[in-house]
C-alpha cells in the first residue's frame, strides 16, 4: 500500500481507530480498553506507515510481521487491520459474538491479517525470534518481525527465555515494542511486580533499548527506523503510553484495563475524542 | 502375520535390544537430507534426545535454546510459521509437560504443525525417580484438538514415524523411552499415523498395546497359546487419532479387552479405548498401568514388576477374564 500519510493525518487516522475501539467495546459489553486505546498510536504507524504490508494480500511473501503478544488489546489491532483495508469496517461491532472472526482474543486461523493465536501471555517474543531464525536460515532480509508486548505481560518467564535467546542468536530483525503503560489488572505495575529498572534490563540480555513517548506519532516512526538500522543485536523500544489515552475519564485508570464502556460511557468517549483540549493534536491545529 | 514382516521368535533369547529414541535420532538425520525444510531446537538435552544426530549434520538448521522449554515450544511455533517444519525436543516431563498451555495455544489452536518430542517418557527412566518419569504426558496431549499423539513400540518404528510426521500436516507429539527395548519390527512393517496393527492374531480376549508394552503383551500371548487361551495382541502406535475399527472389529470377535500401558490408567490409551467401547461396543475392560500413582527410582524391571506392567501381569489378568 502506498504510505505518504502526513504526522497530522497520522493522528486524525487514530482518532478514528479509537473511535472504531470504543464502539467495538461497548457493544461486544466486554473487552479491554484502557491497553487498546493507549496502543491507537502504535497501531496507526505501524500499519499505516511502518510496517511493508499489501492489505489485499495479507500473506503476501515480503511482508513484514506483527505480532500481537498481548493479546487483550486485538481491539486496537481489529481496528487498525479494518481501516487498513484488510476487512470492511463494518465487521468491527461482531467482536467477541457467536460466529464472528474478531474473536475476544485473536485467532489467527479466524481472520486474515493475524499473524498468531494470542491472549494467554508471554509467547509472542520467542515465535518473533522462530520467524527471524527461519528467514536468517533463508537468507531472507529486510523483513522485520515486530511484536507488541505489554508491560504486565513481562512478568511472565517466557518473555525473558525468548529475551536470552534473541540476545544469543542477535536477532536484529526482530523489533520488540513494549507498551509501558505502567497498568496490568491487579494494580499499577511497580506494586503489583516491579519491572524496573527495565531499560537495564533488557540491555543486560543482550538488547539495544530504545526508549520514547508511545502516544507521539513521530516518535514510534522515527524509534522504528533507527531500530531497523541497527543491525548488530535486537532492539526493544520502551513505548511510553497512557493507558486509556484520549478519554479523560479513562486515562492512568488501572480499572479500565479490562473494562468495557457501557452506552452512556461510549457517548462521553466518542464526545471526548473529539473535543479533547489538545490532547489529540491534529483535531485542534 | 506373515505382511507385517515381525520378528519371527519374540521370546528369542537372543532377540535385538535398541531405545527407541536411536530410531528418532536416526531417522530425524534421514529425514533432514531430503527435506531442507526439517529444522531441529532442543533445550539442553541434544545427546540424551539424540537429536544431536541431526545438529552436528545441519548446525544451521538447529538451534540450542537452553533450559527453556516454554521458549522451545512457543519458537517451534514461529519457525513453523516461516514454512519450517520444527522437530523440538526435550524429555517428555518437561515438554510436553511444562509448557503445556504454549503447545495449546501457539501450536495446537494456531494450527502450527510443530513436532514434539519427548524422551525418557515412563518407568524405562528407571533411576532419575518419579520426577522424570513422566506418566501424564499421553493424557496432556490426547486431550488437545489437532494434536496426533504417537507412542513408537520400538526404534525401528519411531524411525518410520519420523518420516510420517514431517509430512503430516498437523501439530504432532512423539513419545519415546530412554532404556534398550526388544526391537519387534523390521524395515518392511508397515507404520501410518492413525493406523493400528494385529500383531497376533487370537478369538479369546483382545490386547491393546502401545509403545513398549506391546512386547510384553506379544511375550502374553505366547505363552497363553501353550494353555489353551488364544490372545489378540493389537499394537497401539497412534493413540490419536485412534484407529476405532481395527479395535471395534478386534473386539466384536472376543468381547474382552485388556488395555496395556506404561502410563496413567486415566487419560491415556486405556482412556482412549475404554470411551471408544463404552460408547460403541460395551465389553469388559481391564486396563493395565499406573494406577494413580507416581514413579520412583529403580531398574525398569523393577519398577514394570511393581507396578505390575510385566507380560506375567497380562497372564493373568487375561486368564481371569478367560475361564
Ligand atoms: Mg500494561
Amino acid at each position: 500500500m502506498t504510505k505518504s500519510l502526513s504526522i497530522a493525518e497520522l493522528e486524525q487516522k487514530a482518532t478514528e481507530i479509537r473511535e472504531s475501539i470504543i464502539r467495538m467495546l461497548e457493544h461486544a459489553g466486554s473487552g479491554h480498553s484502557a491497553g487498546s486505546l493507549g496502543l491507537a498510536d502504535i497501531f496507526t504507524a505501524l500499519y499505516f506507515d511502518i510496517l511493508k504490508c499489501e492489505p489485499k494480500k495479507p500473506d503476501w511473501d515480503g511482508r513484514d510481521i506483527l505480532l500481537l503478544s498481548n493479546g487483550h488489546t486485538v481491539p486496537v489491532q481489529y481496528a487498525a487491520l479494518a481501516h487498513a483495508g484488510y476487512f470492511p469496517k463494518g465487521e468491527l461491532i461482531t467482536l467477541r459474538r457467536f460466529g464472528s472472526r474478531l474473536q475476544g482474543h485473536p485467532e489467527r486461523t479466524k481472520l486474515p491479517g493475524l499473524e498468531t493465536t494470542s491472549g494467554p501471555l508471554g509467547c509472542g517474543l520467542s515465535q518473533a525470534a522462530g520467524m527471524a531464525l527461519a528467514m536468517r536460515m533463508d537468507k531472507i532480509t529486510h523483513r522485520w518481525v515486530y511484536v507488541v508486548m505489554g508491560d504486565g505481560e513481562l512478568d511472565e518467564g517466557n518473555i525473558w527465555e525468548a529475551a536470552m535467546l534473541a540476545g544469543k542468536y542477535k536477532l536484529s530483525n526482530v523489533i520488540g515494542i513494549i507498551d509501558r503503560n505502567n497498568i496490568q489488572i491487579d494494580g499499577p505495575t511497580e506494586s503489583v511486580m516491579p519491572l524496573e529498572n527495565l531499560h537495564e534490563k533488557w540491555e543486560a540480555f543482550g538488547w539495544h533499548v530504545l526508549e520514547i513517548d508511545g502516544n507521539n506519532m513521530q516518535e514510534i516512526i522515527d524509534a522504528c527506523a533507527l531500530a531497523r538500522s541497527i543491525i548488530e543485536k535486537p532492539v526493544v523500544i520502551i513505548a511510553h503510553t497512557i493507558p486509556g489515552k484520549g478519554v479523560d475519564f479513562m486515562e492512568y485508570d488501572f480499572h479500565w484495563h479490562g473494562k468495557a464502556p457501557n452506552k452512556e460511557e461510549a457517548k462521553k468517549a466518542l464526545n471526548e475524542l473529539r473535543t479533547l483540549k489538545g490532547k489529540i493534536r491534529s483535531e485542534h491545529e | 502375520m506373515r505382511e507385517l514382516h515381525l520378528v519371527k521368535d519374540v521370546l528369542a533369547k537372543d532377540i535385538v535390544l535398541e531405545a527407541n529414541r536411536k530410531g528418532f535420532g536416526r531417522g530425524l538425520l534421514a529425514i533432514g537430507k531430503i527435506n531442507e525444510n526439517i529444522v531441529a531446537a532442543c533445550a539442553d538435552l541434544t545427546e540424551s534426545t539424540q537429536i544431536h544426530l541431526f545438529a552436528e549434520a545441519f548446525p544451521e538448521r538447529f538451534i540450542e535454546v537452553g533450559v527453556a522449554e516454554q521458549n522451545l515450544a512457543t519458537l517451534g511455533s514461529g519457525l513453523s510459521a516461516m514454512g519450517k517444519i520444527p522437530f523440538i525436543s526435550s524429555y517428555a516431563a518437561f515438554s510436553p509437560g511444562r509448557n503445556w498451555e504454549q503447545i495449546r495455544t501457539t501450536i495446537c489452536l494456531n494450527d502450527r504443525p510443530v513436532k514434539i518430542v519427548g524422551a525418557h517418557a515412563g518407568l524405562y527412566t528407571g533411576a532419575d525417580g518419579a520426577t522424570h518419569q513422566v506418566l501424564e504426558d499421553i493424557a496432556l496431549m490426547r486431550a488437545l484438538p489437532n494434536m496426533a499423539v504417537i507412542v513408537p513400540g520400538d526404534s525401528v518404528e519411531a524411525e518410520k514415524a519420523v518420516a510420517a510426521m514431517a509430512n503430516d500436516h498437523r501439530p504432532n507429539y512423539l513419545r519415546l523411552t530412554r532404556e534398550p527395548t526388544p526391537v519387534l519390527t523390521t524395515s518392511k512393517t508397515p507404520f501410518e499415523i492413525g493406523k493400528a496393527y494385529v500383531y497376533a492374531e487370537g478369538k479369546d480376549l483382545t490386547v491393546i498395546s502401545t509403545g513398549v508394552m506391546t512386547y510384553q503383551a506379544m511375550v502374553a500371548a505366547e505363552h497363553l497359546f501353550k494353555e489353551g487361551i488364544d490372545l489378540e495382541v493389537i499394537h497401539v502406535p497412534t493413540i490419536k487419532p485412534l484407529d476405532s475399527l481395527t479395535i471395534l472389529h478386534s473386539v466384536h470377535k472376543t468381547k474382552k479387552v485388556i488395555t496395556v500401558e506404561e502410563h496413567q490408567i486415566n487419560g491415556g490409551l486405556g482412556g482412549a479405548v475404554a470411551e471408544l467401547l463404552a460408547e460403541e461396543f460395551p465389553v469388559p475392560v481391564k486396563r493395565i498401568g499406573v494406577r494413580d500413582k507416581f514413579g520412583q527410582s529403580g531398574k525398569p524391571d523393577e519398577l514394570l514388576e511393581h507396578y505390575g506392567l510385566t507380560s506375567k501381569h497380562i497372564m493373568a489378568q487375561a486368564r481371569k477374564m478367560v475361564k
